[in-house]
């Protein structure tokens, strides 16, 4: 699904992010990013989303070289992604609308995509995802929780295969934060999706990455990465080896920073 | 709003009582000849002022949209022409009003142009920091659902500098119509404000150079309550997140 061949970028061309990296997800695989701030993981998934490109190396998702945003892949940011001047099922609508704008032209759009009734579309995920009763608010309105499930909802009207999530849920309070991580899990194994969750969080890689990408201090060269397969349930979160995974990943992390 | 306005009607009828001479008549007596002259010539006087208003509107939100979202979005162009904004921006638009006068005769346009240039800044200004106080984040990620730069243009910026235009239409209009009258004392046959000079000046017609003074005062509360409204309407996130914070 992913290739990052020997991959270099950086902001300033003296003090590269990463370096030579190379890294290669597989379809449906479900990864954490974990590393401290400033180890360039919101930097590489802007990358994987289109949004920054390589200096040098090669970078392909789903076969093609990526120097756009990807019809295909979903991005969700911490906060802000929603427009505070649109009400929430305005907001939900924008991918769909954004489509209908271009046509299927397959640059913005991809070429078999049939947008068809709005309301259609953007009704069953407002219910899926429990907005139905502040549809008509406005962002300003609404629990970071809600404003965190519409901007799900948003991108997964849009069908993606690759779902890219930034500390989606670090703002959120405890009950919130597990319940959308739960959601989250209920959400891949139900659409197929392959994920890649960047966080700061221990707990969080260890729960939602069935693999882990462990960043230390940049730049990275090599990826580190841990195995954790029995995540993927909601149970695991109760299991000794989710334990002993958050214990493992904080020895990890504590060796390279 | 009702009281108010009758509590001024009763001032002005009792300050007209005291000073007792034509150059002060009472509200009676001029919202009686307002109410004759408004279906005559200074019914058309006002539509030529509306008129000047209006296209102004049109122009400078035409030009300064477009100008500050680019200025907005721009880091570099913005830090350039800054330095020139700054300058432009607090000059008193109304001394050009002779200059204008001299370069562009007589007739709208120059009276079209000096309150499309106090539009101009004002909206410019406004927009310009309301695009460039757009998260990075929310572009982003509008950008990762497809959007190019006229999606980002159609869905992003033009809904988030409206509340923007129409706060510098609000800030400003009521300079806009004050400008407007001076700039109709001269050169002009047209206009409130020249209806106004005329009949004090020239005709010696009180009630009706007071008649005048009514209409471009209701021109200017009207053209607020305008913009007002659009606002609410328009803008109803703002009034409901205001609320709700």
């Amino acid at each position: 699904m992913i290739e990052l061949e020997r991959l270099t970028f950086g902001y300033s061309t003296d003090a590269p992010i990463f370096e030579d990296f190379s890294w290669s997800v597989d379809a449906g695989e479900a990864w954490s990013v974990l590393g401290p701030s400033g180890c360039g993981k919101t930097t590489l998934l802007y990358l994987l989303a289109g949004l920054r490109r390589p200096q040098a190396g090669s970078l392909h998702v789903d076969g093609q070289p990526l120097d756009r945003p990807r019809p295909r892949t979903g991005l969700i940011l911490q906060d802000y992604g929603l427009m505070p001047w649109a009400t929430v099922r305005e907001n939900v609508a924008l991918g769909l609308r954004v489509r209908g704008f271009y046509g299927p032209d397959g640059r913005h759009a991809p070429p078999d995509e049939v947008v068809g009734q709005l309301r259609e579309r953007v009704d069953p995920w407002l219910e899926r995802m429990g907005l139905l009763s502040v549809r008509d608010h406005y962002p300003g309105q609404t629990s970071g929780g809600q404003r965190q499930r519409a901007a799900i909802a948003r991108t997964l009207t849009l069908n993606p295969d690759l779902l890219l999530m930034d500390e989606p849920f670090a703002s959120l309070d405890a009950p919130t934060r597990e319940d959308l991580q739960d959601l989250t899990l209920q959400l891949r194994a139900e659409r197929d999706l392959t994920l890649i969750l960047v966080t700061h969080t221990i707990e969080e890689a260890a729960f939602l990455g069935q693999r882990i990408l462990v960043l230390g201090r940049p730049p990275t060269r090599r990826a580190l990465i841990v195995d954790n397969p029995k995540a993927g349930t909601v149970e695991y979160r109760q299991s000794d080896g989710y334990a002993s995974m958050c214990r493992e990943l904080r020895e990890r992390l504590g060796a390279l920073v | 709003m009702l009281l108010a306005a009758v509590v001024l009607g009763l001032l002005w009828q009792a300050l007209a009582l005291l000073v007792s001479r034509p150059i002060l008549p009472g509200p009676g007596e001029v919202l009686a000849t307002f109410a004759v002259e408004i279906f005559g010539e200074l019914g058309l006087h006002a539509l030529v002022s509306l008129w000047r208003v209006l296209a102004s509107i049109a122009l400078s939100v035409a030009l300064a949209v477009p100008a500050g979202l680019i200025l907005g979005q721009s880091v570099r162009l913005n830090r350039l022409l800054s330095p020139l904004l700054y300058l432009l921006l607090p000059i008193p638009k109304v001394v050009l009003v002779p200059i204008l006068l001299l370069f562009f005769g007589i007739g709208d346009l120059p009276k079209i142009l000096i309150i499309f240039l106090i539009l101009f800044f004002q909206i410019l200004v406004l927009v310009r920091d309301q695009a460039a106080g757009l998260r990075p984040e929310l572009i982003d990620s509008v950008r990762s659902l497809g959007a190019g730069r006229r999606a980002l243009f159609r869905f992003v910026y033009l809904p988030a500098s409206l509340p923007a235009i129409l706060t510098a239409l609000r800030q400003s209009i009521g300079t806009a119509v004050a400008v407007l009258y001076v700039a109709e004392l001269f050169a002009t046959q047209r206009g409130l404000g020249y209806y106004i000079f005329l009949h004090g000046s020239t005709l010696f017609d009180y009630p009706k150079m007071y008649a005048g003074v009514v209409a471009m005062s209701l021109l200017g509360l009207a053209l607020y309550f305008a913009v007002d409204g659009i606002h609410h309407r328009v803008c109803r996130w703002q009034v409901v997140s205001y609320e709700a914070g």
